[in-house]
């Protein structure tokens, strides 16, 4: 049977999310917690090659104990297996240090047959963490994928591009990352919300993944956020007046003062 | 704020959660293009057998989840929250799949409650005729034995789902001179042979339901789709909609809840006179009504459905009072929104002017508001004579 393990991540809905203008920082009273949304299409992706080749899946997130939520989720969609890792230790990590914990985990479940991810995450939005996995899983891997095709030879896949699209076909195992536009996530099921409710999900910290301090969390980041700020856009408001050849001019003026024109 | 407290289950929460996502995901936003265009909710018929929630009322070893009237109530509620267009196209097929539960014979059910129960195919349920609605007696449908078959001839109609489920639980005479115990359950496929729809109705609301004739010319059928007794079709029938009533007060409650929201968001943020609306004392009470009839709807009915999943006998006066009330309710409900959201209320730009059409029905259909008040009446006269 295919092994398929899908990386999800659990970010703050971004339909409640405030900023606290001050300090730059989300502000996380309040603030709900969901799969990230393309994560899901990652998830229907995988479920959607169980339900016509069969296939055991494997959902996996790194996060603090309370993202133990966002799996129980997608195990009420249909996932099999779930994996939440979690260390004090991984705090702070960016995309190298956290496609390392992902690796480990991949490799200690055993051999997989794909890996699917979402393409970037609402977030941190660097879309790396996909294909920095593959890399330290040694696959190759196809991002910005809108559809997908299990054939003999491998995965066919459908990549946007900036100029249309690639139809690319990969042999397994091979990693991607799908775009929102692939498919329409399921809904849970009741079945299998009881089911989640009593799954097991193992937790696993570094150690259990054989990974040292230097490897994981903020030591293991090079990447440093220098500054976080919220971006303000302060609109001028001038009403022009005057017929319309005169309102055209005179806007026309200000935008070329602006640099627009 | 403290909310009241019904006390549910963690199973029952999560069908709540559930059938609230779905509403909210799913439904609401294609609600005004189905009310708009009639079409067939079939998207979202998919996503519902997906999510078990045709199972509920199931016994389990027939692919349900094999709960009762209660969580059904719950799923109709939240769903009905979204549109009741569409969750009576849902609660049709529960209509449709009951008296099988009920009645069916070991074959039967093993034959038709796994395809309801995963949503593979639609129930419904077919009572009304053009004379013979209140006054079910009346049916002209007849059935007649022929050697292995049953030989089915008349009309029915307005019957939910016609022409888009594929099991339908049929109430025809098989012997008129013996009145009501004259009647028979039977169930019927599409496809069988002699069994056509007639024209799709237009209605005023509940436009994402489909609603159709159902012409039977000579319909044969085998001896075996009989369901329950010989003569045992009116027993069938009340007991389906006794237990189907307190559903349809708890599409009340959703429907409900739904205007009220809507008109309080609204209220918060609509001004006049410099002021939110809200702060008037003359919106503060129709509001005020509005959240305290809707907690009373739906106390009701969770109390109703608990009493009928503890004892089912002898229900018909409280799953009436359930209905009646819930439903009542909805439709001062939805009416006071319109009236808060005023001039707006009244466009199609805010649900809340579909919300008023749909509600109509809720008081005519499983039994209109006087059909209901003559069981409690009736009930009433047979309590008081005990004593």
């Amino acid at each position: 049977m295919l092994n398929i393990a899908v990386c999800i991540k659990q970010v703050p809905d971004a339909r409640t999310v405030r900023f606290d203008k001050e300090t730059g920082m989300m502000i996380r009273d309040g603030v709900e917690t969901v799969i990230n949304p393309v994560d899901l299409n990652a998830l229907e992706a995988a479920l959607a090659i169980k339900d016509s080749h069969g296939a055991q899946i494997h959902v996996l997130t790194m996060g603090p104990p309370s993202a133990d939520k966002a799996l129980r989720d997608a195990l009420s969609m249909g996932a099999d297996f779930a994996y939440l890792l979690s260390d004090r230790a991984f705090a702070g990590a960016d995309t190298l240090a956290t496609t390392r914990v992902l690796a480990k985990a991949i490799q200690k479940i055993g051999p997989m047959d794909m890996v699917i991810c979402g393409n970037q995450s609402v977030d941190g939005d660097t879309a790396q963490v996909g294909p920095g996995l593959a890399v330290r899983l040694d696959m190759p891997s196809v991002a910005y994928v809108s559809a997908l095709e299990l054939k003999p030879e491998g995965l066919e896949c459908r990549r946007m591009t900036g100029y249309g699209h690639d139809s690319v076909l990969v042999r397994l195992p091979a990693l991607v990352t799908v775009m929102p536009s692939i498919n329409t996530h399921r809904m849970p099921s009741l079945k299998g919300k009881m089911k989640a409710k009593s799954a097991a999900i193992p937790v696993w910290n570094a150690d259990a993944l054989g990974l040292s301090a230097d490897e994981i969390g903020l030591v293991g980041s090079p990447t440093r956020v220098l500054n976080i700020f919220v971006r303000s856009f302060e609109a001028r408001k001038e009403r022009l007046e005057g017929d319309t050849e005169t309102q055209v001019s005179a806007l026309c003026e200000r935008l070329a003062a602006a640099g627009v024109l | 704020m403290a909310q009241v407290n019904y006390f549910l289950t963690e199973e029952q929460q999560m069908i709540v959660e559930l059938a609230h996502k779905i509403a909210i995901e799913k439904i609401v936003p294609i609600r005004a293009r189905l009310d708009e265009t009639e079409e067939f909710p079939w998207e979202i018929m998919k996503d519902l057998a997906q999510s078990d929630l045709f199972g509920v009322y199931i016994p389990e070893e027939y692919g349900g989840i094999g709960k009762g009237c209660f969580e059904i109530c719950l799923a109709l509620e939240q769903l009905a929250y979204g549109c009741i267009g569409v969750t009576t196209t849902f609660a049709a097929s529960a209509l449709g799949g009951y008296p099988i539960v009920m009645f069916g014979s070991e074959e039967q059910k093993k034959r038709y409650l796994p395809d309801i129960a995963a949503g593979r195919r639609l129930g419904a349920f077919a009572l009304t005729e053009a004379n013979a609605g209140s006054d079910a007696a009346g049916i002209q449908t007849s059935a007649v034995e022929d050697g292995d078959h049953w030989v089915l001839n008349g009309t029915k109609q307005w019957i939910t789902s016609a022409g888009d489920a594929e099991i339908y639980t049929v109430i025809a005479m098989t012997d008129r001179h013996k009145g009501p115990r004259g009647a028979t359950a039977f169930l019927v496929e599409k496809g069988d042979p002699g069994f056509s729809f007639g024209k799709k109705e237009k209605k005023m609301g509940l436009r994402a339901s489909s609603t159709r004739e159902m012409v039977f010319a000579d319909c044969r059928i085998p001896k075996d789709r009989m369901l329950g007794k010989r003569g045992q079709g009116f027993i069938i029938a009340l007991k389906t909609l006794d237990f189907a009533r307190p559903g349809i007060g708890a599409i009340g409650v959703g429907l409900s809840q739904a205007a009220l929201d809507e008109a309080v968001s609204y209220a918060k943020q609509r001004v006049q006179f410099g002021q939110y609306i809200i702060s008037f004392q003359a919106i503060q009470h129709m509001l005020a009504d509005m959240a305290t009839q809707t907690e009373a709807a739906r106390a009701l009915v969770y109390s109703v459905a608990r009493t009928i999943d503890a004892d089912s006998r002898d229900i018909a006066k409280i799953s009436a009072m359930a209905k009646l009330f819930a439903t009542d309710v909805a439709m001062k409900v939805t009416t006071d929104a319109v009236q808060v959201l005023g001039g707006y209320g009244y466009m199609k730009d805010y649900p809340v002017e579909k919300m008023m059409r749909d509600a109509k029905v809720l008081q005519i259909y499983e039994g209109t508001n006087q059909i209901q008040r003559n069981v409690i009446g009736q009930a009433l006269n047979k309590e008081y004579s005990k004593v």
